[in-house]
């Protein structure tokens, strides 16, 4: 699928949405990174921009924010053009954000507090973002999960109706992206509007009430995880080591794939692949069965692994 | 404009300024160091122009009157005397302008050497030679003194090494430092707020004039107790000529930040304008007698308007009205920076 999903030409704003994206452009010298997409976002939704690096989702969710500006689109937040209340009402973390050198995390959340006309309460936040035992720490002292809670905590300094964030668990290691998205959990529970743009298939999944699957400027797919997988996956895949099994797959009449150490059966019937599986005598010890994801969805729209 | 958000950034801003302990300890030291440097070197009342080579003397300290040295030359003021064993090794030093003139000690013919490309030589060998000459017995001029306090070199140096210290504090400190919050993205990450650039340019500038007008208070306390300044004039436009100094020299160091994230362009366009403000400001020597377009040209920096008016408040105890055009040059400055540098403020790139 190359062309991605066509715009509605409908002139009408969708009153019911938070945010509502419109023929949006944006390109760099020879590169189109944002190539006419458009969606909408219904109040209390964790929408997701899922795709690879380069995919435009952070030019995208910038010019939303107002920190670039379109070549062309028309972006309605709550069903009008922003205005001055757009900054006081919405809260971002980007991807790459340095840190006012030489403040405590308490201090640096008090600077942002003060910069908004209804903020949120400190304490509050710091209970929410896990940041009350490293309050008084230096913003340089601090971890990068740390870092990122801090980060959200900005974003989520004035209690924001529209939560952007860009890339939120990047460069983290397992435990504290699981960190992270708990929180983000809690916050969409308290029914905040969240945009977050991922190349993470597990966080888009874990997450996001609804995504749109983005690749070289372009919305390519679009809606519930679930929906996606349903759409455009079919069965299951069977993973088996390579190893005692390698000289039984040429009889194999299945389509596989061979990846490293291992191989690759996609399947919509399991049970009959079992039994061809079971009547070449292969060893099932270590057999793996997996469900579809987006990074399936992904690869089966393009041809091409999320984090190729 | 909320004060509120201004006050946000001014006081953080100020927190970083004042808790990073190597720039903070430097922006003190600095300029102590350089007065100090100057009062030791510049402090002796018989600060001593022109330096003499005698040989052969076996030390480098003499006793000029076993030298066979004219008296009237021994006793000319601003002369210092430097003892060489030989020739050769004094004439090296001549050579290469250690030494301003070279006399053979006990000569019955007063031999003499001197460079030809040295203006100082020529001065102390005019000098030499009228101590040689008998009296005409003539009257050569009248002589007139002026009374009054003295103006030492330090009181006269000193207004212009703490413009000097404002300049540099103000074009690193403002615009350094602006380019680099939009190289690392604090910039970014403020605009995402609903932060004005004119309140954030505002509190980049309060921030450092406080900063400045700290320490400046702080080095001149300092140095006062070390070298007893004298100022004529009134402390009050003192402070005003520092603090529209101040405006000018931030609203320049804005300007220079308005755009751009390199900071090695920066630094090198920063290092552009610092240096020959410097030199052509006469924080270190006047340009009394320079080609007259070098001083129409040095007339283009707030920095040389700074230390006029500062000089003519502390050395000569100028009024108000006496510095008013320096004062309405620097407002004027700030103005037009600050007004380019808002006009041209990105905060991304």
């Amino acid at each position: 699928m190359r062309g991605g999903i066509r715009c509605s030409n409908h002139p009408v704003i969708d009153m019911s949405s938070i945010l509502e994206v419109r023929h949006l452009k944006k390109r760099y010298k020879s590169t189109q990174a944002v190539d006419d997409i458009c969606f909408s976002i219904a109040p209390g939704t964790c929408f997701g921009l899922l795709g690879p690096n380069g995919a435009g989702k952070t030019t995208t969710i910038e010019i939303i924010e107002g920190i670039l500006a379109p070549d062309e689109g028309e972006i309605h937040y709550k069903g009008q053009p922003r205005n001055a209340l757009f900054r006081e009402e919405v809260g971002i973390q980007f991807q790459h954000t340095a840190l006012l050198a030489t403040l405590t995390v308490r201090e640096t959340i008090q600077t942002f507090h003060r910069l908004y006309a209804a903020p949120a309460d400190i304490d509050d936040l710091l209970i929410t973002c896990h940041l009350t035992d490293i309050q008084n720490h230096m913003n340089d002292r601090i971890s990068g999960g740390q870092r990122q809670r801090l980060l959200l905590a900005l974003a989520l300094i004035n209690d924001p109706e529209l939560l952007f964030l860009d890339e939120p668990s990047t460069g983290l290691d397992p435990q504290a992206r699981r960190n992270l998205w708990d929180i983000v959990q809690k916050i969409k529970a308290r029914g905040n509007t969240i945009v977050l743009t991922t190349h993470y298939m597990e966080e888009a999944q874990h997450l996001c009430d609804q995504v749109a699957v983005m690749d070289r400027g372009k919305i390519i797919a679009e809606g519930s995880p679930r929906e996606l997988i349903q759409r455009y996956c079919n069965g299951v895949t069977l993973i088996l080591p390579r190893e005692n099994n390698h000289r039984r797959f040429k009889d194999l009449p299945l389509t596989f794939r061979e990846n490293n150490d291992h191989i690759e059966i996609d399947t919509d019937d399991v049970n009959a692949a079992l039994n061809h599986l079971m009547a070449l005598r292969m060893d099932l010890t270590d057999l793996t069965v997996q469900s579809p994801n987006l990074e399936n969805v992904f690869l089966n729209l393009t041809g091409r692994k999320l984090r190729e | 404009m909320n004060f509120r958000r201004l006050w946000a950034i001014f006081t953080a801003r100020n927190h970083e300024f004042f808790r990073d302990r190597s720039a903070f300890g430097w922006n003190f030291l600095f300029p102590f160091l350089i007065i100090a440097g100057f009062g030791i070197i510049f402090g002796d009342k018989a600060q001593n122009q022109y330096k003499v080579g005698v040989f052969p003397v076996e030390t480098e300290q003499i006793v000029t009157g076993n030298t066979g040295i004219p008296e009237p030359f021994r006793q000319t003021r601003y002369i210092e005397f430097i003892g060489f064993p030989n020739l050769d090794t004094a004439l090296e030093k001549l050579k290469h302008h250690k030494i301003d003139f070279l006399i053979r000690a006990q000569s019955p013919t007063h031999q003499y050497w001197v460079s030809d490309s040295s203006p100082k030589g020529y001065v102390v060998e005019k000098l030499f030679k009228a101590s040689l000459a008998p009296p005409t017995g003539k009257e050569t001029g009248e002589r007139l003194e002026i009374h009054g306090t003295e103006i030492r070199y330090l009181d006269w140096l000193f207004p212009g090494i703490l413009g000097m210290n404002m300049m540099f504090s103000a074009l690193w400190g403002v615009g350094f430092i602006v380019v680099r919050y939009r190289k690392n993205g604090v910039l970014k990450r403020l605009h995402a707020t609903p932060l004005t650039a004119l309140e954030y340019l505002s509190a980049q500038m309060l921030s450092r004039i406080f900063i400045l007008a700290f320490t400046l208070a702080v080095v001149w306390v300092g140095c006062d107790l070390l070298f007893s300044f004298t100022v004529q004039g009134s402390y009050l436009h003192l402070a005003l000529v520092y603090f529209t100094g101040g405006l000018s020299l931030c609203s320049l160091g804005l300007l220079l930040a308005s755009r751009g994230t390199s900071e090695e362009f920066t630094s090198g366009v920063v290092n552009f304008i610092c240096w020959p403000m410097m030199f052509l400001s006469e924080v270190w020597f006047s340009l009394e007698g320079a080609p007259e377009w070098v001083r129409i040209f040095s007339k283009i920096f707030p920095l040389t308007h700074l230390i006029s008016a500062a000089r003519k408040v502390m050395n000569d105890g100028a009024s108000l009205a006496q510095i008013s055009g320096e004062l309405t040059i620097l407002v004027v400055a700030a103005a037009i920076f600050l007004s380019l540098g808002a006009w041209l403020f990105s905060w991304n790139d």
